[in-house]
């Protein structure tokens, strides 16, 4: 091939290149559909919560109950935030206080301790605890942790309560916790681990001192994203909690209470229903601060994740 | 760039058997240059990888690459099918001129472009298909091709690189099956298919035994005379074997940044770049002392 | 007690045997190793408390009804009750996820992956998407109940099937196309540059290497996001499911879907006479939910399995 070629002999099958640009918009299109839902989500709720925030007036003394007995009465028009905020972070604190021993320890041997051939049968048991529909562990907490563990021991008032639903809760987030952790431990170099070893180190010193403070940034970013999914759980806490919002602010697990996801349930479709006004429209308030808060943890604990991809 | 070529030939001290033959080629080459690359830089973001570089390639020529890691040969080697268009960090600045055609034309289709002008990869990469498939993906791409005709071309595409008769019987067999060498033999193939002009190779041998390596340095001879190629290599020996021209490149360190930035220091017949290089630093380094 | 890391593995075996024999002299490497024990017991114990539970349970309401259960109608007795309306609620989702999600979510990974350019939008939109995949599952339900109940009550009629099948196709999006783009980032560069070396499109190339290569990755992504919408109770909740009567199934009317009916009757009261009540009722949807949870993951795995097989073979 002599000779000079022009500019139309390098433009290929026309064809070709106009079929390759169509599923670039296609795919692309399908890449901002995510955009849209964020943005709709966020237009969805902050749409809401005007409304709600319209039909109370703008009075945001409502969102602090002062009455003796302050509660979450949404059909009352007695919204006390406080209550509700109170009952999502006890259960959430009661469902990590069991994640993270259970979960970091699952995590901690499968990498460190369990021999391949166990690893090999545990880790997808594991899997398959994850895999459990969050209203399956409801229906647990419900007929087995509440009757058999919660009632014998400590004999509540309320068969349905905090601790149960926080227990339940827990039981949830362990796989969560358990597997961030572990890919954070097995990022960890094995050089250091050996490194500890050569200097005449013991197992659970180069667990403790090496292993762990190695891993810290993941085990931290496990918790976070737990604790996110904790307290944004609905089915456990609506099933077990009590969904009782009555309980003003109370700290005491023992007794039923109501978790902002709970109340916004209860605003849909359970006990509260109504179909327009404050009392439902509360939802929306209720649904952007919990995305604001489960956000807000994810971020943080994104970060953390992108950290021990970083340093290893 | 011809006329500076000549006159390096001229006061070549031994004087060649073959200098006549490769006098003409380099006349032939200056008539109408395959590619002409002038002032050819690329950045990798704000790291420049190789700058300045002016080449022109001629054609039914076996033109090598050589020189020390991150020297950008391989990055030059990939602007001239625009490959480097897959980074996105990558920017490439002056003119690669394709008989003619500025390469970096926004009228320009890339994939056109790589048709014409194909690229046989350091590690072999056939398709996870059969080895007709892997023949044929090509043609069936570009499409208008009769399932005899196609059963032609793959034939003789696979002829052609000369690994037909070890696979003729087992053309539905995955490709994957091969050993390295005919691996890499089967890409050269895939390559052909498409009716190519220019055959880039990016250190073909690489990951390859001596006795595969023999056969592509021998399946590169053979095919010269139909395509025009252009081979990537660190192996001194085998840009002395089978090349007719040779750049040389090589790294100057960046004294604000001390980072290293690739160059062509010298582009003449290879044979002579391996026996009288006109650079200190060529010299050095064909013969060992560096790099 | 044999304790072994991989790092020493290599070693040789008297090292092993030193090393084995001085833990179990040393008693913080005991007391660790029985603390983490303790824990992995303690999961293990609280999966199959769970699971023993849910069976136990679910025996007498499958035994009164056999088959019956899965093609009898919900009502107002507990030992009377099937999940018909709940199979059917949850066979139109898990369809709606298929062919909405799907599509959606491995259309976006490829553009993420192959086309987008490494610049500030697509970090946003990557960022963005891991955020979806946080947050909380009834916000969706929100989402749903506004614009799929609502804004599109001409196409969906309301709090049906197929508002649930694009709510928790919404939800599952994430999941989508978070596996989809590992799948397709562990694709081999070289088979990308044999495509595009032979002067292949992008899309030529996705379509005939970058997707085949990465089909057991996105069939895995596809059956987890299958499962998780199979299971999820509280989007249906807040965009009206029905738990009480439901004489008829179809796609533009009222719905349910197990989850419901399992949210729903493990809320009621037993009668305590011995004879079969809501909780076993509600543990027999539950395990009916498990069994198609986890074949959705065999199913999985068997098609992955023989993807791999393909792409070897050939």
């Amino acid at each position: 091939m002599n000779g000079l070629l022009a500019v139309a002999d390098l433009r290929g099958d026309p064809r070709r290149r106009a079929h390759d640009r169509r599923m670039r918009r296609l795919l692309g299109g399908s890449a901002l559909v995510t955009i849209v839902v964020s943005a709709l989500i966020l237009f969805v709720l902050a749409r809401g919560t005007l409304d709600f925030l319209r039909s109370v007036g703008w009075d945001f003394g409502i969102l602090r109950d002062s009455s003796k007995a302050p509660g979450w009465f949404p059909r009352r028009e007695r919204f006390d935030l406080l209550t509700i905020f109170t009952g999502s972070v006890i259960m959430g604190m009661i469902a990590m206080l069991v994640a993270v021993p259970l979960g970091l320890g699952t995590a901690v041997y499968l990498s460190e301790f369990a021999p391949s051939k166990v690893r090999k049968v545990l880790k997808p048991i594991v899997e398959v605890l994850a895999g459990i529909p969050s209203v399956i562990v409801g229906y647990f907490a419900l007929k087995f942790i509440a009757p058999n563990i919660v009632n014998p021991i400590f004999s509540p008032d309320q068969p349905r309560n905090m601790l149960v639903s926080g227990l339940a809760i827990g039981v949830l987030v362990v796989p969560i916790m358990a597997s961030i952790s572990e890919d954070a431990l097995r990022a960890v170099p094995s050089s250091l681990r050996e490194a500890s070893y050569g200097i005449g180190a013991r197992k659970s010193t180069t667990t403790i001192r090496i292993v762990l403070p190695a891993a810290v940034s993941g085990i931290v970013a496990a918790f976070i994203i737990a604790t996110s999914r904790a307290i944004g759980e609905t089915m456990v806490a609506a099933m077990a909690g009590g969904r009782d919002g009555s309980g003003p602010r109370t700290l005491n697990p023992l007794e039923p209470g109501l978790t902002m996801t709970a109340a916004m349930t209860n605003a849909a479709g359970g006990t509260d229903q109504v179909n327009s006004g404050a009392p439902f429209q509360v939802l929306f308030f209720v649904g952007l601060l919990l995305f604001m808060m489960t956000m807000t943890l994810n971020v943080i604990g994104d970060r953390f994740v992108q950290r021990v991809r970083q340093q290893y | 760039m011809s006329n500076e070529t000549a006159g390096n030939l001229s006061v070549t001290a031994v004087p060649l058997i073959s200098e006549v033959k490769e006098r003409q080629m380099a006349n032939e080459m200056s008539e109408s240059p395959v590619f002409a690359v002038k002032d050819l830089s690329v950045k990798y973001g704000e790291f420049r990888a190789v700058r300045d570089v002016t080449l022109d390639i001629g054609e039914h020529q076996i033109t090598a690459f050589i020189g020390p890691s991150g020297c950008g040969k391989t990055t030059v080697l990939r602007c001239l099918n625009r490959m480097n268009d897959f980074i996105d960090s990558a920017k490439v600045e002056g003119l690669v001129e394709y008989h003619g055609v500025d390469l970096y034309n926004s009228e320009v289709n890339p994939n056109e472009v790589r048709r014409r002008i194909g690229m046989v990869f350091q590690k072999p990469n056939p398709f996870p298909k059969s080895i007709f498939d892997n023949v044929a993906y090509g043609p069936r791409l570009v499409g208008g091709i009769s399932k005899s005709d196609l059963n032609d071309l793959v034939e003789q595409s696979l002829r052609r690189a000369a690994l037909w008769d070890e696979v003729k019987d087992r053309l539905k067999a995955s490709a994957l099956g091969l050993s390295g060498g005919q691996q890499q033999r089967l890409c050269i193939a895939r390559c052909i298919a498409v009716q190519p002009d220019v055959i880039l190779m990016d250190e073909p041998c690489s990951a390859l035994d001596p006795i595969a390596t023999a056969r592509i340095e021998d399946l590169m001879q053979e095919i010269k005379k139909d395509y025009t190629i252009i081979i990537v290599t660190h192996n001194m020996q085998q840009a002395a074997r089978v090349s007719d021209r040779t750049a040389f490149f090589t790294t100057e360190v960046n004294t604000e940044s001390d980072r290293r930035t690739g160059v062509m220091v010298e582009f003449d017949l290879t044979q002579k770049i391996f026996s009288v290089p006109s650079d200190e630093r060529t010299e050095s380094y064909v013969t060992g002392r560096f790099g | 007690m044999a304790i072994v890391t991989e790092s020493q593995r290599s070693v040789t075996r008297s090292e092993v045997h030193q090393a084995i024999t001085r833990q179990k002299r040393h008693i913080p490497t005991i007391a660790l190793g029985v603390a983490l024990l303790v824990a992995v017991s303690f999961t293990l114990l609280t999966l199959f408390a769970l699971l023993a539970r849910i069976i136990t349970q679910a025996i007498p309401a499958l035994t009164e009804k056999g088959s019956g259960f899965l093609t009898d109608t919900i009502g107002s007795e507990a030992g009377k009750v099937g999940i018909w309306p709940g199979l059917f609620g949850s066979f139109g989702i898990g369809l709606g996820v298929l062919v909405i999600a799907v599509p959606l979510g491995v259309g976006a990974a490829i553009y993420l992956e192959e086309y987008a350019k490494q610049n500030a939008l697509t970090r946003f939109v990557i960022v963005n998407i891991r955020n979806l995949a946080g947050v909380p599952a009834v916000i969706y339900g929100v989402l749903g109940l506004i614009i799929f109940v609502g804004w599109l009550k001409p196409v969906t009629n309301g709090g049906s099937v197929i508002a649930a099948a694009l709510t928790l196709a919404i939800l599952v999006l994430p999941v989508v196309i978070i596996t989809s783009m590992e799948a397709i980032r562990a694709v081999p560069l070289g088979l990308r540059d044999a495509g595009y070396g032979i002067g292949a499109s992008r899309w030529e190339v996705t379509r005939d290497h970058v997707i085949p290569y990465a089909m057991p990755g996105i069939l895995t992504g596809t059956v987890l996001a299958l499962a998780r919408a199979l299971g999820e109770a509280a989007p249906l909740i807040m965009i009206g499911a029905i738990t009480g009567l439901l004489p008829e199934t179809s796609l533009s009317g009222k719905f349910t879907a197990i989850p419901m009916l399992i949210y729903s009757w493990s809320g009621r009261p037993d009668s305590g006479d011995g004879s079969v009540g809501w909780s076993n009722a509600a543990a027999a949807a539950g395990l009916v939910l498990l069994v198609l949870v986890l074949a959705f993951n065999v199913v999985g795995i068997l098609l992955r399995n023989h993807f791999e097989a393909k792409r070897v073979g050939s």
